[in-house]
Order: C-alpha cells, then structure tokens, then sequence
C-alpha cells in the first residue's frame, strides 16, 4: 500500500514536472520570441523605448520617460536646485534613485507610499507649493497659490513620469519665457502645441509631455 | 470635458467593450474545455507529459495533479532564482536569497504575483521570461482548470468524474491564454510598451550625461500579467511604469484585459450547466459589486479627503498624470476585485476610504469578478452559501442547479469561505505583537496597520498590490506571506475539488414549485447580500482599525 502511494506520487510529480517543462518552452521561449520578432518587425522604435531626438539628431531620452531638469549640483548641496530656464516635471521626493542594486546605475521606478495624514507627505506638498509660487513668480506675473495644480505638487506612481498638466505648464510659461529671453505668448503657444487631449475626447486627461516641450524650448532658442 | 465625465464615459466604454466580448469568449471556452478533439501540437505535448487528456479523474486525481504541477513549479521558480547568478542572460545580477526566493516562487505559482523584489534591479531576462512569466500562463491555467471541474461537478450526475487535468492545464494555456496573449501583447507595444532583449545600455539625456535602462520581455509579460490576473510587474512601478502602460489606450485595454476571462467565464458556466440564464444570474452579482465599487472609488478619489491631498488640491500623489483621478481608480478597483494586484497607482497613497475599498475588495474573496477561474469557483461557493440560507428561512432542503446542498456540500463551502479570514486575521495580529515586523512600517497609525493588514489580505487571497511602503523584503515577511499565499491558494481548492466530486456524484433533483429560482434577479441580489454580509461580518473590526479610521479622520 505504502509503495504503490509513493510510486504514484513519484508518477504525478514526473508528470508534473514534464508538462511544466514542456509549457516552459511554449510560454517562455516561443511565445516571447514570436511576439518580440513581431514587436521589432512591426513597431521597433516603440519596442525599443520610443527614444527622441533633438533637431541635431541627438538622442535626448524616451518620450515616455520623465527627466529631471536640474542645475549641475553644487558643493555641498544635499538637494538639487531646479534649472528654471527649463519646464520643470512633477517633483520627485528622492524617487528614480538606485537604491538596491548598486552595481548599476539603473533608473529605478517607485512611488513614495506617503499616506494623506503622513506628516513627511504633508510637509513635502507645503513645501513644494511654496516654491512653485515663489520660482514661478515674475516682476509682472504673480502666481496664486490656488492656482497651482495638484500635479505640481505630487510625485507620481511611477516617478517617472514623462508628463505635467496642461495647467501646470501653463503656469511655468511667464518664468520660463522670461529666463530664455522670449515673448511670453510664443512660449504658450509652444505649450499649446505640446498639449495632448483625451484620446477621443475622453481617454485618460490633458497633459503635456516635458521633454517634448523642452526640447522644442531649446530648439526654438539656439 | 470633466475629468468626472471622461471617467464614466472611459468605464461605459470598458463595459461596452466586454459586452462585446462576453459572448464569442465565453462560448469558446465552454468549446474548449468540452472539445474532444486534440491538436498535433498538443498531442505532442500530453505524449510528453504521459498523459492521456481522455482519461477521466475523479476529484482526489485530478486534486493530486494540481498539487503536483504546483509543487514542482514551485520547487523549479525557487531553483531557477537561487542560480541566476551563474545563468546567461541575467544581464548579471546575482542570485536572490533563499527567503525571498521562496517568496517569490510561491507567489507567482499562487496567482498572487507578490512582489518583495524590486524588477528592474534584480530579476534578468531568463528568471523573468523563462520563470515568472511563464507562472503568469500556467498559475492561471489551473485556475481556470479547477473552476471548470466545479463547473462540471454541477453539470454531471451519477458519475463523480471531474475531466482530466492535464488536458484541462493543456487547452487553457495553448488555446486561450497564449493567442490573446499574442494579440494583446502586440497592442501594447503600438501604444508604447517595450519588448527587446537588450541588456543594460546607456540613453543620451536632455541636461546631458546618460541614463541607464534595461531592455526586457515587457509588453509580452505584460499581456498574460493581466489577462491572467497574475499582476507582477517587470519593473518595479508595475504598470504605472510608463514602459508597462504608455498611455490612457493601453490603460484601458490593460483593464479590459483583467476583467475579460473572469467575466466571460459566467457564460462558459452558463453554457456547461445547460442554462445561460444561470451564469447571468453570476454575471449581474459581479458587475453590481464592481461597478458598485468603482463609483465609490471614482467618488472619494475625486473627493481627495486627507490633509496632504486637501493642501495638494487633489489625489494625485502616487498617480500619473495621463491617467488622472480616473483611470486610476478604475484600475484600482479592477485589480483589487480580481487576483491581479497590478497596480497603475500606489494604493498606499490613495485616500483612507480609497485604500480602504481596495482592502474590502480582496476581503470579499476576489469574486466581482475575481482572478481567471478563482473568481467564478470563488463565486459558486458563495452561490451555494445564498441558497443555503435561503433554504433556511424557507424551511426547505436547499438545491442549486439540480443538486442538493446538504451537510457535506455546505461543510466544504464552509471551510472554503473560512481559509483566508483565518490566515489574514491570524497572522496580522500576530505581525502585530510581534516586536519587530512594525519596523517594516512607512507610515504610522491607522495607516501603518493597514499596511500590514493589507499584506496579509493581499496574500492570502492572491492579490499581490501592496500599500508597499512596507518593507516585505525580510525574513518575517518573507516567509510568513509566502505561506498565506500558499495555503490561501491551494487550500481552498482542496474544498472546491471535493465539492465537485461530491456534487458530480448526486443524482440530479428535479425542479419543482417549490425550487429557488437561482436565475432570477431576486437571486443575484441575495448573493450580493450575502457576500457583502459575510465579508463584512468577517473584517469589519479589521477594517475600523485601519482604513476606516483614517477615512473618518481626514
């Protein structure tokens, strides 16, 4: 009796593990080769991280992926102070640092965890809410405090998020017009044209995608 | 256009889309796991295996196959980690340890897709592709199994036998995973999503210098994380990670995919029993609770009660910008109502009511619609748990289906609904007497409970999101929730199998005056009732601790 429960234990777990190799195959080879043959045959600039260019033909990043837009870093600064010359992306709280694996420097993707009634959380809104308004704030234009967008206070799910809302862009326009030297409208007018709706008027929400806008930005100037 | 009114029109268009769906789906997987005929290469594979898909098992066979297939796969995950360090192709990241190791292997062999590692930085091409997405197919597949022996449990009489699990694992993976898997793969990478296999390389930078980037199977992964409701991410944003989830298309399309198979699967029902109006009846359960749950989730997103948010003017912490308020908490409840615990947004920083209906909809057991498979079996113990009570109030022996739910049938169904209350509740209060587990805490108070809390709930019902400020990546955490995965996982399938068995084995009763209508509406909404008060009775003082009291607070 005791043998014939382990001999067909031992059947089953042989079976087991035959058909977990067989569908290894099927599920780990053949199906990621086929669809990466595919991927790349079909549509290989997104397969491969829809990579964008500056006029020059240089690669300046992924389209999909934020950046910062920060000053070289001084010594003895323990934050990095924004370069306000160019559109600024959601802030970033210390996210998009590797942290783990330290044998790279990956980009590493995360979000804070900060709940709503966390003191750290609160304090990072007042303060980046405070320095929206004062960097945004030109002789002629003064910014509201009410009217700076939640995007531009919170950092996102990712960390990497390649977009700001179209409000959040708006209002950096006056600062950045006036740091490249350049007629307020025309600097909205860029931002207009980097503006993207809903997807048929109602997938996903408006927003502006900052590399895209800086690198427009700094064509336009040089 | 309001970000209010683009919500509802983005969730009238998800359900238009799984209407659309529902039919061709649902009746093709009743083919599927009905077809007496086998492909080439599938004869190829059962000659492999050595089986023979004809061979009917009653349910202590066909129980056995499941535990063994699970057991190598996860002996196989956990061997495959532990040597990455010395394969090709792991873009050189070293081999994980044991604990988290073991984590991970019981993990995405549960359909849970907890993940205590971070993607990006530790798992290369051959571990992902080769290990962990291929649970993502097979972790589903038996899933589906397993609900299509119940199914045939209520359908057959006289007999007791419950088909042949390898066939079952067989077609679920090679005929229905893997071709909308193709497809749906093929859709993500034209929105944006990568698929390569580059290793490490360095990307040219706006304010110049270099980021480094890895390449990866992403949207291939992607695809079957989703519609296998499996939800462990490439990278360690899941799919907020813009590589995972471009833009507001892939967004929605990734949720279709989520919700496709555990919908589809009440007409598959419908079709097997021999009444479609029977899987309606499943069917209107689900969508009230999920719809139910997304407008509550849409309302206090909007709503963005809680101190840092009210400063902020909105929730927007942890969401991205080209998903908004909306799509964010479509997804949310999406992956919380099935297994999948994919995350778009971090559920740690939602409001205290938001992340309290994340936590409640992985309490209801995963049922609305529910993982693939473990949702509709889910959901039919809790049918036969309606029609029992309504027996009692009546006064009548209680039937479902043609079949009498008598003391053994409302036992097994009895001791399904109480495996993951028992492993949540169990091992939260002891993480929680315990002096150092708290340690792994981000936040404190209310909150910090419910990140505990919703580990455990997470785990044991083989979600897999996380209010992931806590730390999992210790020897406590580790260890004690791939336990809770596993148990919560295979556990109840035990009662499910022998539920079958028992069921297949009845004669069948004929339908009288007397018989409940379980195809009526008035039955749909008892077992809605019926969820809902089990569940809550179950977590309630649970919840008043964490989300409830940070919600009342804010």
């Amino acid at each position: 009796m005791t043998n014939n429960t382990v001999s067909s234990t031992a059947r089953v777990l042989g079976a087991g593990l035959r058909a977990l190799l067989v569908l290894t195959l099927v599920c780990g080879v053949i199906y990621p080769l086929a669809v990466t043959g595919a991927a790349q045959a079909l549509f290989s600039d997104q397969a491969n991280g829809s990579e964008t260019k500056d006029v020059n033909g240089q690669v300046v990043g992924s389209s999909l992926i934020g950046q910062r837009y920060d000053l070289p870093p001084k010594k003895g600064e323990t934050s990095p102070t924004p370069d306000l010359r160019w559109f600024q992306p959601r802030p970033s709280n210390g996210l998009g640092t590797n942290s783990v694996n330290t044998q790279y420097s990956l980009l590493l993707s995360g979000a804070t965890n900060r709940s709503g009634d966390n003191e750290e959380l609160v304090q990072w809104v007042k303060d980046a809410k405070a320095a929206v308004v004062k960097d945004n704030s030109t002789a002629t234009h003064k910014v509201n405090p009410a009217d700076v967008p939640p995007d531009a206070v919170t950092s996102s799910g990712s960390g990497l998020d390649p977009h700001i809302s179209p409000a959040y862009a708006e209002l950096q326009a006056h600062r950045v017009a006036e740091k490249n030297g350049l007629d307020v409208k025309k600097v909205e007018s860029l931002v207009a044209d980097h503006t993207t709706d809903r997807l048929l008027g109602f997938m996903g929400e408006p927003r502006v995608n900052v590399l895209e806008l800086n690198t427009a930005l700094r064509d336009l100037t040089r | 256009m309001s970000p209010q009114a683009a919500g509802l029109l983005q969730l009238t268009a998800l359900i238009a889309a799984l209407a659309l769906a529902y039919r061709p789906l649902g009746d093709y997987m009743a083919k599927v796991y009905s077809s007496e005929k086998n492909y080439a290469p599938e004869k190829w594979i059962y000659k492999v295996i050595g089986a023979n898909p004809a061979a009917e098992m009653r349910w202590p066979a066909y129980l056995r196959a499941v535990l063994a297939f699970s057991a190598v796969s996860v002996l196989f995950l956990y061997l495959l980690q532990r040597i990455q360090g010395s394969l090709p192709g792991s873009l050189g990241f070293s081999s994980i340890d044991p604990d988290q190791a073991f984590n991970t292997a019981a993990s995405f062999v549960a359909n849970t897709n907890w993940q205590s590692y971070y993607g990006e930085q530790a798992m290369g091409h051959v571990v992902q592709t080769g290990g962990l997405a291929v649970q993502n197919f097979l972790s589903a597949a038996v899933g589906m199994a397993v609900a299509v022996a119940l199914v045939r449990g209520f359908a057959r009489s006289r007999t007791g036998e419950l088909g042949n699990f390898w066939a079952d694992l067989v077609r679920g993976t090679v005929r229905i995973l893997v071709p909308i898997s193709v497809i749906g793969a093929i859709v993500l990478v034209a929105c944006g999503a990568i698929q390569n296999f580059s290793g490490i390389h360095q990307v040219g930078q706006f304010m110049g210098g270099t980021q480094e980037w890895n390449g990866g199977a992403v949207a291939s992964q992607e695809a079957i994380k989703e519609l296998g409701t499996n939800g462990g991410g490439y990278f360690n944003a899941n799919s907020a990670h813009p590589f995972e989830n471009p833009n507001p298309l892939s967004n929605l399309f990734e949720i279709f995919l989520i919700l496709l198979i555990p919908f589809a699967l009440t007409r598959t029902f419908g079709r097997m029993v021999g009444s479609l109006r029977q899987g309606y009846a499943i069917l209107g359960a689900m969508a009230v609770i999920w719809i139910g749950f997304t407008a509550l989730m849409m309302w206090t997103e909007f709503a963005h009660r809680g101190p840092a948010f009210e400063i902020a003017g909105g929730a927007m912490e942890g969401k991205e910008t080209r998903f908004g308020i909306a799509g964010s908490s479509i997804f949310a409840v999406a992956t919380t109502l099935t297994s999948t615990g994919a995350v778009n947004s971090f559920h740690s920083s939602y409001t205290g009511f938001g992340g309290g209906i994340t936590m409640l909809g992985m309490q209801l057991g995963e049922i609305a619609p529910g993982g693939v498979g473990s949702g509709l079996y889910g959901m039919l113990i809790m049918a036969v748990i309606a029609v029992f009570l309504a027996g009692l109030m009546v006064g009548r022996t209680p039937e479902y289906l043609g079949k009498k739910i008598g003391t053994r049938q409302i036992k097994l169904a009895a001791c399904y609904i109480l495996v993951t209350p028992a492993l949540v509740l169990g091992f939260t209060a002891v993480a929680l007497a315990l002096p150092t587990p708290a340690d792994s805490m981000t936040n404190s108070g209310a909150h910090g409970f419910s990140e505990i809390l919703y580990a455990y709930t997470s785990g044991a019902n083989n979600n897999g999101s996380a209010f992931a400020g806590l730390n999992a990546d210790t020897q406590w955490f580790n260890t004690t929730i791939g336990i809770a995965m596993l148990l919560g996982r295979f556990v109840p399938m035990v009662f499910v199998l022998a539920l079958a068995g028992s069921l297949a084995e009845q004669k069948p009763v004929p339908e009288t005056a007397g018989t409940l209508r379980t195809d009526k509406p008035l039955y749909a909404g008892l077992l809605v009732g019926t969820i809902l008060i089990i569940t809550g009775l179950t977590y309630f003082p649970a919840l008043a601790l964490g989300p409830l009291a940070e919600g009342l607070a804010s």
